[in-house]
């Protein structure tokens, strides 16, 4: 209950010290436990993989170092570029996917055409391929020779980007506006706040940071999907890689490719975990989120 | 003079039939209190007064203006009557001051700064000043729900609706809510007040209304109905909360 922490510490906790040794004692112990299997276990690893008969030739094709200095600097001024769509995209996600959330939420006659719409665009664009929009937006529109419009592979691989993963991230918002209480609803509207100002002041801003977590997924999906508009023909981290190994037939430089972009998902996906804890713990401690 | 003329509203959930033709008036600066058994319709006769739910027949009038009729604009109604839920309600992202000024300030569009004068003045009423900057999960239940009654004041209803308030509180924070409720009784507002607690009842309402089957079965001042009940079926709800040592 929350009226534990309203009332505050009184007097100053007191514990066993007897108690105190033995839980240090068995920290220390369960501690040294797990550093030594380990390292037991990753020392194991290391002889059985490079004892085995075909390690020379693995390490020739994926971890030669020469060719991991040699791809590198290619791979890494071709990996801003994925860097920029993800920019680029990421935010007009978060905006195109809100509103869509938004338009299926509407419940004025008026509106249908708007919710019908938002509906048809999540079920269509969740279902196609990402890959299979990136060719269609990327070879299909400039193929229109429409006046005006660009013919940058890049811009239209990003379009098909945010096309698909606003149908993702408008289910994700709309979870979160289902996961606010509705009596948050019924006590906004008991005080004559209109429909409009009760999703504006109540129920997005709870529904919002109840998605951060989920929404930070999707961006992780996002910024390797980023290497399928490669496809498309522009130079990004894939394609420098996938040049490199075609000319040299050493596919070491697929692996710095991977290396740069885990170098980006894996401090995201922490910070996703951090989050969903912190989540968790002001939960436990009584809190509404 | 009447505020509240409640004529034989109907409502049902699905096949439900929770109230079934209830009439009520509540006349202005009257307290009334509504008692009986879990699901006789309290609860849904106060959100019906306050149009979250709508009425299958029937006419609710207020200060002599019928405010049922299907397709009505509910809220220039909710601005005139407050509510307050058993289970509080207030915005967690919020808060207290934010919280009791949001309605202030957008619906009655009243300047920040005299919003926030008027949230912190009734704060400060109800005991709460030093509370203005917290957030509502740092407060305990009893201070919550003081905070959910400052709220509905802050838009200065003509009548306050009570929804079993105090019913998810623990026992020792009850009376800090129910020292709200009767300060505002001497304040003159009108009052209707669904509850348990028969004690309170007997001792802040004018009158009492017992609810079964949908109806307003028996109806009295506090005393007589609590004390000697006409209808048997009123006795045999009252033996069961003497029984159970509520009252």
């Amino acid at each position: 209950m929350t009226h534990v922490a309203a009332t505050g510490a009184s007097a100053a906790p007191y514990r066993d010290p007897e108690r105190q040794s033995f839980l240090r004692r068995r920290a220390v112990r369960n501690r040294t436990v797990a550093s030594v299997s380990m390292v037991v276990f990753l020392v194991v690893l290391a002889v059985a993989v490079t004892s085995s008969p075909g390690w020379p030739a693995v390490q020739k094709s994926f971890f030669d170092p020469t060719a991991f200095r040699e791809s590198m600097p290619d791979i890494w001024s071709a990996f801003w570029l994925n860097v920029r769509m993800f920019l680029v995209a990421e935010p007009l996600i978060l905006v195109l996917g809100l509103l869509i959330a938004l338009a299926r939420g509407l419940r004025a006659p008026m509106w249908a055409p708007l919710r019908v719409l938002a509906a048809v665009w999540t079920d269509v664009f969740r279902g196609i391929p990402t890959l299979l929009l990136i060719l269609l937006f990327g070879f299909g529109i400039p193929a229109l020779r429409i006046k005006g419009l660009t013919n940058e592979p890049v811009v239209w691989g990003t379009v098909a980007l945010v096309v698909s993963y606003s149908a993702y991230v408008a289910e994700v918002y709309r979870a979160g506006i289902d996961s606010v209480h509705p009596g948050q609803r019924a006590a906004a509207r008991s005080l004559g706040l209109s429909d409009g100002q009760t999703s504006r002041f109540v129920v997005l801003p709870q529904a919002v940071r109840n998605v951060v977590p989920p929404l930070l997924n999707d961006f992780i999906s996002l910024q390797k999907d980023t290497a399928l508009v490669s496809v498309l023909g522009p130079i990004e981290a894939l394609r420098a890689a996938q040049i490199y190994a075609s000319d040299t037939f050493n596919y070491t430089s697929y692996v710095a490719a991977a290396v740069l972009f885990i170098s980006l998902t894996i401090p995201m996906a922490r910070y996703t975990d951090w989050l969903l804890a912190r989540q968790r713990r002001r939960k436990a401690a009584g809190g509404s989120w | 003079m009447a505020m509240l003329e409640i004529r034989g509203v109907h409502k049902a959930y699905g096949s439900n039939a929770v109230l079934r033709g209830l009439d009520l008036t509540v006349d202005t600066h009257e307290v009334v209190a509504l008692i009986g058994a879990s699901g006789c319709g309290k609860s849904t006769l106060l959100k019906c007064i306050n149009l979250l739910e709508p009425i299958d027949a029937g006419t609710i009038t207020l200060d002599g203006v019928e405010v049922s009729a299907p397709g009505a604009d509910p809220n220039p109604v909710r601005q005139r009557v407050g509510i307050v839920f058993q289970s509080f309600n207030l915005f967690p992202h919020l808060t207290v001051l934010a919280n009791i000024t949001l309605a202030p300030r957008r619906v009655l569009k009243l300047a920040e700064a005299e919003a926030d004068e008027r949230g912190r003045a009734l704060l400060e009423r109800f005991g709460l000043a030093d509370k203005a900057a917290e957030y509502p999960d740092r407060l305990s239940g009893g201070q919550q729900q003081r905070v959910a009654i400052v709220r509905a004041l802050a838009m200065r209803p003509d009548v306050m609706l009570f929804d079993e308030v105090t019913s998810a509180l623990d026992p020792e924070l009850v009376g800090e809510v129910l020292d709200v409720i009767r300060d505002l009784k001497d304040s003159g507002l009108t009052m209707v007040l669904a509850t348990h607690e028969m004690a309170f009842a007997r001792d802040v309402a004018d009158r009492v209304c017992f609810l079964d089957e949908g109806v307003v079965a028996e109806q009295g001042p506090a005393a007589q109905l609590l004390g000697r009940p006409a209808e048997a079926r009123t006795q045999q709800f009252l033996q069961r909360v003497v029984a159970s040592g509520r009252l």
